[in-house]
């Protein structure tokens, strides 16, 4: 199975699943943290998280998964909805949380 | 080497912007792990009429287009603001 269809299995096999650097016990990187943090705001707490750290293929694999240069991503309902500063946009319009419940 | 501040900001030119502001804030995350392949932290304020009609992540998405290789390597972290000109 190639990097891309691991990568489409999680995401479609998860309702919300965050790629980040580190764990969301032990962020490694403040941006990571930041979107670990906003899920949990919206009252999520079971999200499926991927540690790119600990996987240099899904590392290079999520960047051209949905033509996104950055860590951390967000998927909801197997759709990319964006890094840090995108969750903070919409969590603070409250369209992250709308999201998160459809 | 042209530092990478001036690059990025040379290359946003291309999105016509009437505003862009960056800022290497690499000062305040050095020596975190996942910066540990070098490349710097840096955040962005554009201001482009190009912007208008675009969700955010397709905003984002011009903003990486544009900066291109800048993005591999030399730019570790990158935060953005693309506004429109009426949403300053």
């Amino acid at each position: 199975m190639s990097i891309q269809d691991t990568i489409r299995d999680q995401v479609s096999q998860h309702k919300v699943v965050l790629y980040m650097k580190g764990t969301p016990q032990f962020p490694q990187c403040g941006f990571s943290a930041n979107a670990a943090n906003i899920l949990r705001a919206c009252g999520v707490t079971d999200f499926f998280s991927v540690n790119v750290l600990a996987d240099p293929e899904i590392r290079q694999g999520i960047k051209e998964f949905s033509n996104w240069p950055t860590i951390p991503q967000l998927y909801v309902n197997g759709q990319f909805i964006g890094g840090s500063d995108i969750l903070t946009e919409l969590y603070q319009k409250g369209e992250l949380q709308k999201l998160l419940v459809a | 080497m042209i530092d990478t501040v001036q690059a990025m900001r040379e290359r946003l030119q291309a999105l016509q912007p009437e505003n862009v502001e960056v800022f290497d804030e690499s000062a305040q995350h050095a020596g975190h792990a996942g910066a540990a392949g070098g490349g710097g932290h840096y955040r962005l304020v554009v201001v482009a009429r190009q912007f208008s009609g675009l969700n955010a992540v397709a905003r984002h998405r011009l903003v990486y287009q544009t900066l291109g290789d800048l993005m591999h390597g030399r730019v570790h972290a990158l935060a953005i603001t693309a506004l429109t000109p009426e949403e300053l």
